[in-house]
């Protein structure tokens, strides 16, 4: 929602502070440090397991680490109660990677369920507010009637979209937002983030590995590797890093394509 | 979220008996207060035609549902011949209400009409009809499948096989064993009353041997791995459809038939044949646990008696049911595995189905054996 004051400019909105993760002996994340400030897009990368998703999954309380703090709107979530989370949970919204909508119902019931999860509202609102997240997304106004088996790849990922921005979440977390798109898809989905973010006044932080995405979207970047933060800041500022990782993430044959792309519509 | 979630809507006439030429809005327009707002903006004497100001100036937080009533209300009013212009919005929700203004959105919610009785009921025959005839076509596959597999028996899947022989035939000993063994103990208390007021306690050997083995020993077998294992291979199947493995399968040019529905009923044909001999032994067991508890038949008297009692066409009748009731539980269970559409919801209603219907057709089947043996005099 926003508030008079456009939700306090430059606040943290989530504080990653000296996070350990370990599965058994494998070591995922050793003192990560990151925040997110209001108002911005900001993208996490790193390579196949890496422990960006892990690290998205502390965030937004499915996963515990073993040490360190995480705080999201200001609150402490690392050994939140579930009791205490549901406020902090109505104030984001996910979409996960491969959609997780609830197959037994329609998209429209898919968003109208956390509506009428968490408001009075009376019925024909919700059918309507549920119409206008789906046509928010771009989805066509039939899809909303339809099953998620029903759906295309992609425009399961903006039904997915339409339920996290269900309840007009402050944060919104998004997982592989591109990832299995063809590029036009993946085109309107970075048009989708930008207007959204502009239009409802978002905070947006992604996984992600489309650096397309991240050169049009995104207002900083963190690169995780070898288990902690190898480098944060703009695109640009990343394209310069002499850290070997960043340097072997961004200057692969893909990044440069992207980066040159990014230059030549400058 | 603010805490004052409060909203107003005060209506501006420039005079008594003059219609409504501005609205003033103010507050907190969001999903909280968007059900008051709606009634009261319903509530509005809105003017035939002509021209109102919507001033937006006072309103302190807009979400898209607030922006939607607004967005709502001026597409409901041009409908009618009335312009509503929208004043003093705060940028940012200038923006908002611009991004929904670009969208094609239904002002009413597609409600979906549920089809009338008549309509209902013939769709139901048709699926019932179009079901069955689904069922055969995937009975008339497996035995093609099957007579393939008998010309070429190296293609047979072995492994499988055994891994099913173990799971739906070992590892069920222990319930079949013990539910049979109870079974025969009650037939033997039951019919203890009635034979001791003859003075007939002998002839509980025949009520206990005759009824399990003919009846219940295959019939109770048949249940229980159609609960079991019947289950698991429409869930199994299912669930494989579900993350797109079964057209996997396809792809790599291995057959869903030869590798997941062949072994499963081959290996279920041979074990409940197994099962139905070993569920005569333990449910006469039981039946001799009370005849000497009950009746003072003892355990040799029991034993010398059964020959008798037993002809080997009793035996063999109750034998001959095994294989066919594997048949239809091993065909009904992956059957229902195809038939599972996309979602985690019809993975359930199948196996539910599968469970449903194969110890019905099970009961069908039992009948028609009676009759053909009636026929025959066995």
């Amino acid at each position: 929602m926003q508030t008079a004051t456009g939700s306090t400019c430059a606040d943290v909105v989530i504080d990653v502070r000296g996070v350990c993760t370990r599965f058994g002996e494998a070591v995922v994340h050793r003192n990560v440090d990151l925040s997110v400030k209001a108002g911005e897009v900001f993208a996490l990368v790193g390579g196949s397991g890496s422990g960006k998703s892990t690290l998205l999954r502390e965030i937004i309380l499915l996963q515990q680490p073993v040490s360190g703090s995480i705080r999201v709107f200001g609150h402490e979530v690392v050994g939140m109660s579930d009791e205490e989370a549901l406020p902090l949970r109505r104030r984001w919204g996910v979409m996960f990677e491969r959609g997780a909508l609830f197959s037994g119902l329609t998209v429209a019931e898919n968003v109208g369920m956390v509506l009428s999860e968490h408001t009075d509202l009376p019925g024909h609102l919700i059918r309507e507010l549920a119409a206008v997240k789906i046509a928010l997304t771009g989805l066509p106004a039939d899809a909303g009637n339809k099953y998620p088996s029903e759906l295309s790849g992609g425009m399961r990922k903006r039904a997915s979209l339409a339920r996290a921005l269900a309840l007009d979440p402050e944060l919104l977390f998004l997982d592989e937002p591109t990832a299995g798109l063809d590029p036009l898809s993946a085109g309107g989905i970075d048009e989708l983030v930008r207007g959204l973010r502009v239009g409802l006044g978002l905070t947006i932080m992604m996984v992600t590995h489309d650096l397309d995405l991240m050169w049009r979207v995104a207002d900083r970047v963190a690169v995780l590797g070898n288990g902690r933060i190898v480098g944060v800041g703009t695109m640009d500022e990343l394209s310069h890093s002499d850290d070997p990782l960043v340097r072997q993430y961004f200057h692969g044959p893909r990044g440069r394509s992207a980066l040159e792309q990014a230059w030549n519509r400058k | 979220m603010s805490p004052d979630v409060s909203a107003q809507l005060t209506v501006v006439a420039p005079g008594p008996d003059m219609a409504v030429s501005e609205l003033r809005c103010c507050g907190v327009w969001s999903m909280h207060t968007i059900a008051d707002l709606e009634q009261r903006l319903a509530d509005v004497d809105w003017p035939q035609s002509g021209a109102i100001t919507l001033d937006g100036s006072g309103i302190t937080a807009l979400d898209t549902s607030g922006a939607w009533l607004l967005h709502r209300t001026v597409r409901q009013r041009a409908a009618r011949g009335c312009v509503v212009r929208i004043q003093g919005l705060r940028k940012e929700f200038a923006t908002l209400l611009q991004l929904l203004a670009a969208r094609e959105i239904p002002l009413e919610a597609p409600v979906v009409h549920p089809s009338p009785w008549l309509a209902l009921v013939g769709r139901r025959a048709w699926l019932a009809i179009a079901d069955t005839q689904g069922y055969l076509a995937f009975v008339g596959e497996s035995a093609l499948a099957l007579l393939g597999a008998l010309r070429h028996p190296r293609r047979l899947r072995w492994r499988p096989i055994l891994h099913n022989v173990q799971t739906a035939g070992v590892e069920a000993l222990s319930i079949t064993g013990l539910l049979s063994f109870l079974m025969g103990l009650v037939i033997a208390y039951q019919g203890a009353d009635q034979l001791q007021r003859f003075g007939a306690n002998i002839f509980v050997v025949d009520l206990v041997a005759l009824a399990m083995l003919r009846e219940l020993s295959p019939l109770l077998t048949a249940i229980i791995i159609a609960g079991r294992s019947g289950s698991a291979y429409a869930a199994q199947i299912g669930t494989m459809k579900v993350t797109e493995e079964i057209d996997a399968l396809r792809t790599i040019g291995v057959g869903a038939h030869e590798l997941l529905v062949l072994p499963k009923i081959i290996a279920l044909v041979l074990v409940m044949p197994l099962l139905t001999v070993y569920t005569d032994v333990t449910g006469v067991l039981g039946g001799m646990v009370m005849a000497n508890l009950k009746l003072d038949v003892g355990f040799d008297v029991f034993i010398d008696r059964l020959d008798e009692a037993v002809q080997p066409s009793s035996y063999w009748t109750g034998l001959v049911k095994a294989p066919v009731f594997a048949m239809i539980i091993a065909l009904v269970g992956c059957y229902r595995g195809f038939q599972v559409g996309g979602s985690a919801e019809s993975v359930g209603a199948q196996t539910t189905l599968s469970v449903v219907q194969s110890i019905f057709l099970v009961i069908l089947a039992d009948a028609l054996f009676s009759i053909v043996f009636l026929w025959l005099d066995l």
